[in-house]
């Protein structure tokens, strides 16, 4: 009987996350539906002003888009050869003692607050992008992305490596036997086996950089911009939810329900990718 | 009971009817091998006869493999590995400061217990070796390495129409005849196969043996089993392992049916293992 009552109360303790998660969606997909029932859908996603507040209101979500796969672009680029790099040091040459201390100290990375990340961007990394690229306004794209990328590098990092080290020792054994040296075993049969599992690693670190919010708040500047140039300043979904919800917008109004559909477009898009990383996941348990 | 005398190897292989003046490939002296602080291989002195297959039987742990993995250095890639002694390849010291190990595993291949083929193509597989080595000029020579190197694991007709295939989709006998057409392809002079086949089935076993005896006329082969059937049916010359040690060497039909050592005699009999 108590034993039951202990299972009972585990059990909501777990379903709790799960209904909170699903009423947030329900809130978001709510106030979405309201938002759309004045702005038609086809003139969110193709318009290419984002005004919600002017007098003279746009609704187009893409420059909003555009500057959150901006910055996200910038940080991959970053973080892409960097985090692959380091993975292929710590899972194919590193020492097991420099292994135990360099995965450990990348993954503290990632528990640096976001808006330390943030500050770092403006008050460090744009004064000095700024004395290489002249002119380079104080609220930048590059220098969000920059800092954004050096943030996610511990996940691509960290993920890639686990699905290098998951290859199994007899296929190194394999190419080392033929005469391959440890850079060829390396990039020619370890990397291309686990290839899924880095991908997905990717995956995740994009989806996480979409999602990012301090950085791009802090160091991008918080104005709609469609632009490829990331030398420029621009908003993201992110930058513009923060911006917005600090505001006081009456409850109901469509400014405040511009929330919720920014807010639902982000979901979907981090959605996408979290499922294509777990598909691309679940590939590579399969192929070993 | 002087056993290093005992186990003294011959000059040249005698004794053997097929391994008979044949000259000697490999000659190791007193080799070790340390774990760490223990020691799993003790005084080992052995040569190696050109163009026959060579067998090392013995049971579970008794160093057999990790012999084999001396000779083409592979102990390296164990970081608390430790390898003392003499090993000679045609008269050159494989551990000389001057020998790159790069072209020492070209010249000596290996096969794994375990099938490892590389999660590529079956042509891929095979092109890997000649790729790194740089052996083939054109798309044209990459072509006749690997064909020739399939056919020579008895392996081109279940594959020439499917080269483009992930090797990892073959049988398992199939994916071990693609291990070894994936080393013939570097043009070694040795091939070193560790259990080649424990992972298989009987008409699988008796496939790779009958192309073990075909390639023998080409290779050097020395070959770690604890099937002993296996050893007597494949080999020319036998040795056995026991705890670290070399026991005994002789040529293989003398090895099973007049073994010197009493160990030997046991393990042969059946009566440890």
């Amino acid at each position: 009987m108590r034993e039951k009552a202990v299972e009972i109360v585990l059990f909501l303790c777990a379903a709790s996350s799960v209904v909170i998660t699903i009423a947030i969606v329900g809130v978001l997909v709510y106030e979405s539906l309201a938002f759309f029932r004045s702005v038609p859908l086809i003139l969110f996603l193709t318009d290419t002003v984002w005004t919600p507040l002017f007098a003279n209101p746009r609704y187009g979500i893409l420059p909003l888009l555009n500057g959150t796969l901006l910055t996200t672009l910038v940080a991959l680029c970053v973080a892409g050869p960097l985090g692959l790099v380091a993975a292929v040091y710590l899972s194919e040459f590193a020492a097991p003692r420099v292994r135990e201390i360099v995965k450990p100290t990348l993954e503290l990375l990632s528990g640096v607050p976001t808006v330390v990340y943030g500050f770092f961007a403006l008050l460090f990394v744009t004064p000095l992008l700024q004395k290489v690229i002249p002119g380079l306004p104080g609220f930048n794209v590059l220098s969000a992305g920059i800092v954004m990328g050096i943030m996610i590098i511990p996940y691509i990092a960290s993920l890639s490596e686990d699905a290098m080290r998951a290859v199994p020792q007899g296929l190194r054994d394999g190419s080392l036997a033929l005469g391959a040296t440890r850079l060829e075993t390396a990039f020619r049969v370890v990397l291309p086996t686990a290839i899924s599992g880095v991908a997905a690693a990717f995956v995740l670190g994009i989806s996480r950089a979409v999602g990012e919010t301090m950085v791009v708040a802090i160091a991008a500047g918080q104005q709609p911009n469609l632009t490829l140039d990331p030398r420029e300043p621009a908003a993201t979904i992110t930058a513009y939810i923060v911006q917005v919800a600090l505001g006081d917008l009456p409850h109901g109004s469509i400014g405040y329900q511009t929330i919720f559909a920014a807010g639902l477009t982000l979901l979907l898009i981090t959605l996408i990718f979290n499922i294509l990383a777990f598909w691309l996941r679940a590939r590579f348990r399969e192929a070993y | 009971m002087n056993q290093r005398v005992e186990v003294a190897a011959p000059v040249v292989a005698a004794g053997s009817d097929d391994a008979r003046g044949r000259p000697i490939k490999i000659v190791n002296r007193d080799v070790n091998v340390w774990y760490g602080d223990k020691r799993a291989l003790h005084d080992v002195s052995i040569d190696i006869p050109d163009r026959a297959v060579t067998a090392f039987i013995g049971p579970s742990g008794c160093g057999k493999s990790t012999f084999l993995r001396c000779m083409n250095r592979m102990n390296d890639t164990i970081p608390s590995a430790r390898v003392t002694g003499t090993i000679e390849i045609d008269g050159q010291d494989i551990h000389d400061r001057s020998l790159d190990v790069v072209q020492l595993r070209a010249r000596v291949g290996m096969v794994f217990q375990k099938p490892n083929p590389f999660a590529k193509s079956i042509y891929e597989n095979v092109a890997y070796g000649p790729r790194i080595h740089g052996l083939a000029r054109s798309k044209a020579e990459l072509d006749a390495i690997v064909e020739q190197s399939l056919k020579r694991a008895a392996l081109w007709d279940e594959a020439k129409d499917r080269l483009s295939q992930p090797g990892t989709g073959l049988s398992g006998g199939q994916q071990q005849r693609l291990c070894i057409a994936r080393a013939i392809a570097v043009d070694p002079e040795v091939i070193l196969m560790d259990e080649p086949a424990s992972a298989l089935d009987p008409i699988a076993t008796a496939r790779i043996e009958d192309l073990i005896d075909e390639l023998r006329q080409n290779y050097t082969i020395v070959i770690v089993t604890h099937n002993m059937q296996q050893a007597a049916r494949v080999s020319q010359r036998t040795a056995f392992f026991h705890l670290g040690k070399l026991v005994e060497e002789a040529s293989t039909e003398r090895m099973f049916t007049a073994p010197r050592d009493k160990r030997t005699q046991d393990y042969i009999t059946g009566r440890f293992g």
